[in-house]
This record gives structure tokens, sequence and C-alpha cells, in this order.
């Protein structure tokens, strides 16, 4: 039923906010694909049901509307297992760096002790060496999504569905990060659902991108980025960058 | 270490002012000559106390097993009520007006009841402390529970956790807080609830103490009691402020060794 590569599939996925005193429409008959190995970015601009998407495709949110096919599996009305990292870095403030992280593995069933080591393997790689016995609130903006995302990556899952990772750090931080961030994957080999209102965060990180329209959100543009791996930073001045960036700025008008 | 410094700092004020009451009290009693079975000056209590002091121990022991063993009845039985009340709505809807009902029946016109029900011994004041502990302690963890992020929730769903290690690692840490809130409230009741329990029919117990002492005009003595609760009470206080202290670690870190990158 569901193409064989693809790691996760929406197929015109309609849902609708509920309240007493109103109904809002959210998706409009949403479809995307996130290929193996994939970077995708759904691009739109805030209150587009970004988040709402993210949760349906986690199998936290059922929709009004359609089907959605993880791993080439149906997902029905179940949390499913996926590197799922909400907008807020919601590391728990009273466990530990090393205990944030060991959650995922805890959860799959491994030992203290297994998970413990694993942690601490991977806490180079994140840049957080020396840190695992610190709570989250003594640590950086910075620190703390890296940490999540060490926590992320920790969830046995080809995919990750990122919302929003870097919109609340600084303009500096967030480019670092992104740049990191491509390194990580570059590693880690994941497929990836990344949410963002930033255009130049989606050219500069993505393979495609759908950009989604005000509410009720729709795709109005799929978007390949050819832009040449591993990307330095210096990308983000090229010619075709810049042309990206129009076309994305020049859809986002229209609608 | 520094901590207890400063509260020893912020009760100085306070403890001055106790201090000066009860020189007063001692110096209005002597030049007035009131008779001791009427009041006592401070330092007839003191002799009571301490002459007291092996009988008071045996009462303070009965009176705080009461409140011990009521105390861990009201706090199992709010866990339960606010959990379940949280999980199911409905439930919150029928039992809230209940349990705000509950408090207003004065527990003096309660505690008569309980004794008929169960009898002069100690589960009758058990009833009583539960009574009077478990409203504080539930509303705060209901509070709490209600306070949850629901967003953490979802993380750990996502993770596939069980239901058991969700509640766990986010509802349990996050209504810590609002625990020890209800706790302090409702540590210094238990005393007080068991003394009423004791007041009203019991054997043993500084209330059974406190009607004796009156009934043979030994005034001092009931103060000597007073003084005992009142202390007792205290203690408690601190000490469940110290176990909060103890079982929130990650509330006590140091913000200054912020890192950054």
């Amino acid at each position: 039923m569901a193409e064989p590569n693809a790691r996760l599939l929406l197929e015109d996925v309609s849902t609708t906010y509920l309240s007493d005193s109103l109904r809002l429409p959210v998706l409009d008959k949403v479809s995307l694909r996130v290929g193996e190995g994939e970077f995708v970015s759904l691009l739109g601009p805030s209150g587009s049901g970004k988040s709402t998407l993210l949760k349906i495709a986690a199998g936290l949110l059922k929709p009004d509307a359609g089907r959605i096919f993880l791993n080439g599996a149906e997902v029905s009305g179940r949390a499913a297992k996926v590197g799922y990292m909400p907008q807020q870095d919601l590391l728990f403030p009273w466990k530990t760096l090393l205990q944030n992280g060991a959650l995922p593995l805890l959860a799959a069933g491994a030992g203290k002790k297994e998970a413990r080591s694993r942690v601490s393997e991977l806490l180079p790689v994140f840049g957080l060496e020396g840190f695992e016995g610190y709570y989250p609130r003594q640590l950086s903006g910075g620190m703390r999504q890296r940490a999540a995302l060490l926590r992320t990556v920790l969830i046995e899952s080809g995919l990750m569905l990122l919302d929003e990772p870097f919109a609340a750090l600084d303009a500096l931080t967030r480019e670092k990060l992104q740049e990191w961030l491509l390194g990580i994957l570059s590693r880690f080999k994941r497929s990836v659902l990344f949410v963002t209102h930033s255009i130049d965060e989606a050219i500069y990180l993505s393979d495609r991108v759908y950009m989604i329209s005000d509410r009720p959100g729709k795709i109005v543009q799929e978007l390949s980025i050819e832009l040449p791996r591993p990307r330095s930073r210096t990308v983000v001045t090229a010619p075709r960058f810049m042309a990206y960036k129009e076309l994305l700025m020049g859809s986002l008008d229209l609608h | 270490m520094k901590k207890w410094a400063s509260t020893a700092r912020r009760s100085l004020p306070s403890l001055n002012f106790l201090l000066l009451l009860i020189v007063a009290w001692e110096a209005a009693s002597r030049i007035a000559g009131t008779p001791l079975y009427r009041l006592p000056p401070p330092s007839t209590i003191w002799q009571a106390l301490i002459a007291g002091a092996p009988l008071l121990l045996i009462h303070t022991r009965a009176t705080l097993s009461a409140a011990g063993a009521g105390l861990s009845l009201a706090v199992i039985v709010a866990l339960t009520l606010a959990v379940i009340m949280d999980r199911w709505a409905w439930l919150n809807r029928a039992l809230y007006p209940l349990l705000i009902i509950s408090q207003t029946v004065p527990i003096i016109a309660l505690a008569p009841l309980l004794l008929i029900l169960f009898g002069l011994g100690l589960t009758s004041k058990i009833a009583v402390v539960t009574l009077v502990c478990f409203f504080p302690l539930a509303v705060n963890l209901m509070d709490g529970l209600a306070q949850v992020d629901p967003e953490a929730v979802d993380l750990l769903r996502v993770m596939q956790a069980s239901p058991a290690m969700i509640f766990r690692s986010v509802q349990l840490p996050s209504i810590l807080p609002y625990f020890f809130s209800g706790l302090k409230i409702a540590v210094t009741y238990s005393v007080m609830g068991a003394v009423i329990g004791e007041w009203l029919g019991a054997r043993a117990g500084l209330g059974v103490f406190m009607i004796r002492s009156m009934r043979s005009f030994k005034t001092d003595s009931l103060f000597a009691a007073i003084l005992v609760v009142v202390i007792v009470s205290l203690v408690l206080f601190k000490l469940t402020e110290l176990a909060a202290w103890a079982a929130m670690p990650w509330n006590r870190v140091k913000l200054n060794n912020q890192q950054e990158e």
C-alpha cells in the first residue's frame, strides 16, 4: 500500500479543532512524505497547524480524516515509536541530564546500568561531557536543546519529528546548532521531519521543503533543495540559495 | 547550613518578643498573686513540665502514634482520591462538593459518632486525625496533578513507556511540591486532631492528660501539656520542611553556575 521507501507518509490528513464554542479547521487534506534518510522541512507561519501535524504523525492525535503510514505500517490511534521532540525542550527538571537521556532506554526496557553507559558514551558527541550530573535549569538554552536531541536520538526509530527545536534560541546559537545538527545526522542516519517558521533554516537543512499555509493548513508548495552536502554555513550566500528563498517568500505572500 | 543561620536570624525578633511576654507574665502573676489554679506563672509551668516529664512522655508517645497513623492513612486516602479524581473528570465533579462538605461538619460534632463507631481505643483517634488531615493533602495533590504538563506525558507515550513509568517519571515528581505544601498543613493538624480525639474519649494521650489535669485543678500541668503540643507540632513542621528539602534535590541547585556554550 505505502511506498516502499517512505519512512513517513501522510495521505489527505484533515483535522478540526473543536472547543465549546468554535469549530476551527486546522489541517486541510495535507499529504506529505519523508523518504529514507531524507531531511524534510515543514515551513509555515505560526498557527498553521504544524505542531498538530507532528502530533498526528506521532500517533498522539487522531485526525478527522486521512491515513498515516510509519515505516510502511498504518498508524492508528496509538502513540507510535518515533523520535518526537516537542517544541519546548521538555527535559524533566527533576532529572539530571544523564537521567533525562536515559528515559527512552529505560522505557524500552533497558537496565539502569546499561542505559547509563549508553548515554555516557554519547555525551561527548553532543558536547555535554562532564555535565551528566547537572539539572536542566543549570544548563544554557543551547545545551538543553542538545540534551533534548540526545534523548530523541535514543528513541529507537528511523524517524525523527522535530518541532521548532531552535526557535527559542538566539540567532548565533541557532546557526551553530543547525550546523551541528547536520553533523549529528550524518552520524546517526535518521530521516527527519523538521518543523520551522524560518525560511533560511528550512533551506539550509533540508532535502525537501513543504510550505504550509495559514490556518487551515494546506500544503501550498513542495520544493526540492538541490544544494550539495556537506553544506557549510557560506551556502546561505549562494545564488541558488537566494533563488530558493525568493521562491518560498513568493508563495508565502500568495497565500 | 547558611540557610539555618538565616532562619535563626529571621526568627530572632519573634523569640525576643516571646521572651518579653514570658517575663511580663511571670512578673504580673507574682505581683498580683493570682492563685496557681487560675493562671500559674511560667516558672511553675516549667517545674510541672520537669516533674511530669516521665508521664508526659508516655502520653506524648500515645498522641504521636495516633497522629502518625492517622496522617499516614490520610496520605494514602488523599493520594488515591486525587489520582482517581484527576483521571476521571465525572468522578471529580461528583466527589469534589462532598469533599468540601466533609470539611464543613465540625469535627467536635463528628467525634462522638466516631467514638460510638470505633470505641475508646486508638482507632477512633486515628479516624479523627485522618478526617482533618486528608483534606489539605487531597486539595493540594489535585492542584498538582492538574498542573502536570500533558506534553511531558505525550513524550513518554512516544517512547512507549508503561503507565507506571509515566506516573513515576512525570506525575509523581510534579506533584511533590504540592504534596509537601499540603503535608506542612496536615502535620500540624495531625497533632491537634489526635488531641481532640483524646479529649473526647481515650485511654491515653496528651488530650487525656489535659483533661485529668483540668479536673484536678492542676493548671500548671495543663499548660505543660500545651507546651508539649506546641513543641511537638513545631518539630514535626520542621521535619516536614527537611523532608521536602531532601526529596527535591533539583530545587536546591544553585543557578549562578549556569553553563554557557
